[in-house]
């Protein structure tokens, strides 16, 4: 890893790291409460260790000037390993909080293991860990592939990569000890904040210097729902966390915002993370990917375009759907609404010119599990839009909003759409990055397929179920106009639904670990293959492109 | 404060519309224009063989 750095960027990334392990330290050392020292130690540790990584790479021969005639995928090979980790740690998580929902006194009386604390873990870990390394990793290989050119410098995506879990790892180890700032999907206080912004800085830097080295001259448009992720994020990011800490040496700080405009400020925020973090830059993935696993081109280019404009435009003004009945002006709502019901558009474009991609090529859907978690994808990506645009509207909302339904939503988009997605990506991408011609046991990957499919749905439907029957028995009234039953009582209704979903959260989490161990076994073998003296591998990425027939697509 | 947020929500529901409204014509029109057709085709086509290596 460090001998493909150039002498000159292994002294800039030792120079780099003194500099954070010194701001850990200072931290560490004059912290004036007990979790901000923490936080300080855990940076200065994290800098210290990869500082020795630095030091025994550090007289390795220079790397071979041949090496700028290949495309740079180490940081894109560790993302990918990386965010399998997360995938398997906050699914498991999750899995913990759905049992804990079913069965409360799990807790063991500690603080750490307590509902509150655990579920942010679960959310910032498959959101940010998984999702997020998943996406700057896939970003790095389609826009270094779609340009036709490589990394300007070996360093900087190595910047993003340690930078980016660094902030993750703060996040949830932030919330274990009881640091957060109470903002859904906003957790981190102050620091991490700050550190955040350099690093997404850095990475969209990156992506507009790869982009201006490009041979290319028509930049595809899976760069541009990557761009919009990375820049609206920043954006996101910055004006949604604007606080004053209570001093330089503590961890707590204030919102900058108060009362409604406070939760506006947040939920602009929080629909937007969902559809520049979870929708767009997997849009990104979606159409590099599925396209070339199918082995044809999109559908209709012009489409992907139409969509792109409109899911950028449109969703920025959906927010306040979370807010409905709230004391947020009527006017916002339902400019809320109805932006909601307009992003019904752009979405289905961006399904059905998936799933017409993949309209000739069936065959290939029914043999290649990969390419089908793909098509799954595009379908629970469709129906979620669609539920999503129902849940909007203000009446429908008074029975949807503060029960499960909100939940088996959450979950139709993030396991059926974003995992999924993830998966079908990841599964395409290992062998051409590791150069196998398939990954180590297709038969594995149709093993994943399934239990991540009946996982989602025993998942999705049981909270539909028990959303709705929660939401009925909260507006069911009696002859004397009381509400005929208590609170607990619905909870007891409950139960068995959230047992369901425990176990389809376990069908899903098991997937996840057949995956890792998939992964693994091909990296290994690719490895051994390498160690043999006359390795030498035929350019097998490509191998689906071959099978295009003519006049196949218009 | 009365008079700002008077004033931006006279904007937002004036100025806001007409914009949105623009911006959607300009993406048709990109889009559809004619002689955009096959450089689209074409960028549709060119991830599905892309070598192995960059471009010299
Ligand atoms: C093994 C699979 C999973 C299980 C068992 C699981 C379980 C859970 C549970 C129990 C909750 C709390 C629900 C509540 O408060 O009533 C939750 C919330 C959440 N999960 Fe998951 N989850 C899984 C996978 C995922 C994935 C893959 C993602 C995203 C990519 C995700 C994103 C979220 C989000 C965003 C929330 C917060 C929802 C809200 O506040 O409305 N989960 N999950
Ligand atoms: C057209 C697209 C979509 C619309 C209009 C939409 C609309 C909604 C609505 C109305 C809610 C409930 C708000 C409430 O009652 O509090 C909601 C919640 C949520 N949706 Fe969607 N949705 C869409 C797509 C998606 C997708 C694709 C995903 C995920 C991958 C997603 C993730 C979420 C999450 C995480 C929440 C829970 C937020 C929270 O309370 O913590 N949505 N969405």
């Amino acid at each position: 890893m460090v001998g493909q750095l150039t002498v000159n960027e292994r002294k800039l990334a030792f120079l780099i790291l003194i500099l954070i392990a010194v701001v850990g330290l200072a931290m560490a050392i004059t912290g004036a409460d007990k979790l901000f020292v923490v936080h300080g130690l855990i940076i200065f540790l994290s800098a210290l260790g990869t500082i020795f990584l630095v030091i025994s790479g550090y007289f390795l021969p220079p790397p071979d000037i041949e090496n700028a005639k290949h495309y740079y995928d180490d940081p894109t090979r560790a993302g990918i390993i990386i965010a399998m980790v997360w995938a398997v740690f906050a699914m498991f998580i999750g899995d913990w909080v759905a049992w804990l929902l079913a069965f409360p006194e799990m807790t063991f009386d500690a603080a750490w293991a307590s509902f509150g604390r655990l579920r942010p873990v679960h959310t910032t870990g498959i959101i940010f860990g998984f999702g997020g390394n998943a996406l700057i990793a896939t970003s790095f290989h389609v826009v270094q592939r779609t340009s036709r050119a490589r990394m300007p410098d070996n360093l900087s995506p190595w910047v993003v990569i340690f930078g980016y879990n660094l902030f993750c790892l703060l996040a949830v180890s932030g919330y274990f000890i009881g640091i957060t700032q109470s903002k859904e999907y906003a957790e981190p206080e102050w620091y991490a904040d700050i550190w955040l912004v350099i690093i997404w800085v850095t990475y969209f830097i990156l992506y507009l210097r790869v982009l201006a080295r490009r041979k290319e001259p028509h930049i595809y448009v899976a760069n541009w729902y990557y761009m919009a992720f990375i820049l609206v994020v920043a954006i996101l990011h910055i004006v949604n966390n604007l606080a004053i800490p209570i001093s330089l040496m503590h961890a707590k700080s204030y919102s900058a915002f108060s009362g409604v405009q406070d939760a506006m400020t947040q939920w602009w925020y929080g629909h937007n993370a969902v559809a520049f973090f979870l929708t767009a830059g997997f849009l990104g993935m979606l159409y590099y990917f599925l396209p070339k696993q199918a082995g044809r081109p999109i559908y209709s280019y012009r489409m992907s375009i139409v969509g792109f404009w409109g899911i950028t435009f449109f969703y920025m003004w959906a927010g306040s759907h979370h807010l409905h009945y709230t004391a947020l002006p009527t006017w916002v709502q339902t400019l809320g609404m109805t932006f909601s019901a307009m992003l019904l558009i752009p979405s289905w474009i961006a399904a059905g010119n998936a799933l017409m991609t993949l309209n000739g090529a069936w065959h290939k859907v029914r043999d290649d599990a990969t390419l089908r978690f793909m098509m799954v994808a595009a379908v629970f990506y469709g129906l979620s839009t669609f539920e999503g645009s129902f849940m909007a509207i203000r009446p429908v909302n008074a029975l949807s909003h503060y029960t499960d339904w909100t939940i088996g939503h959450v979950h139709a988009g993030a396991l059926g759409w974003v995992a999924l997605i993830t998966f079908g990506a990841i599964y395409a991408l290992v062998p051409w990055l590791w150069k196998q011609k398939r990954m180590y046991s297709p038969k594995l990957v149709e093993v994943h397929f399934w239990l991540a499919l009946s996982g989602t749905l025993i998942y999705v439907f049981s909270m539909w179920n028990s959303g709705i029957i929660q939401g009925l028995m909260w507006r069911t009234y009696n002859e004397s106009g009381t509400l005929a039953y208590s609170f607990v009582q619905s909870m007891v209704e409950m139960h068995p639904y959230y047992i369901a979903r425990a176990i389809g959260g376990l069908f899903f989490l098991i997937g996840a670990i057949v995956g890792c161990y998939n992964i693994w076994m091909t990296v290994r073998s690719a490895r051994m293959l390498a160690g043999a003296p006359e390795f030498e591998t035929p350019d097998l990425g490509i191998a689906s492109a071959q099978e295009i027939k003519a006049g196949e697509q218009a | 404060m009365n008079f700002e947020h008077e004033m931006l929500v006279g904007f937002a529901k004036s100025y806001g519309l007409f914009y949105l409204l623009a911006l959607s014509l300009l993406v048709l029109v990109y889009t559809y224009w004619p002689s955009n057709k096959k450089p689209f085709d074409r960028a549709a086509r060119s991830i599905i063989d892309d070598e192995d290596r960059p471009w010299e």
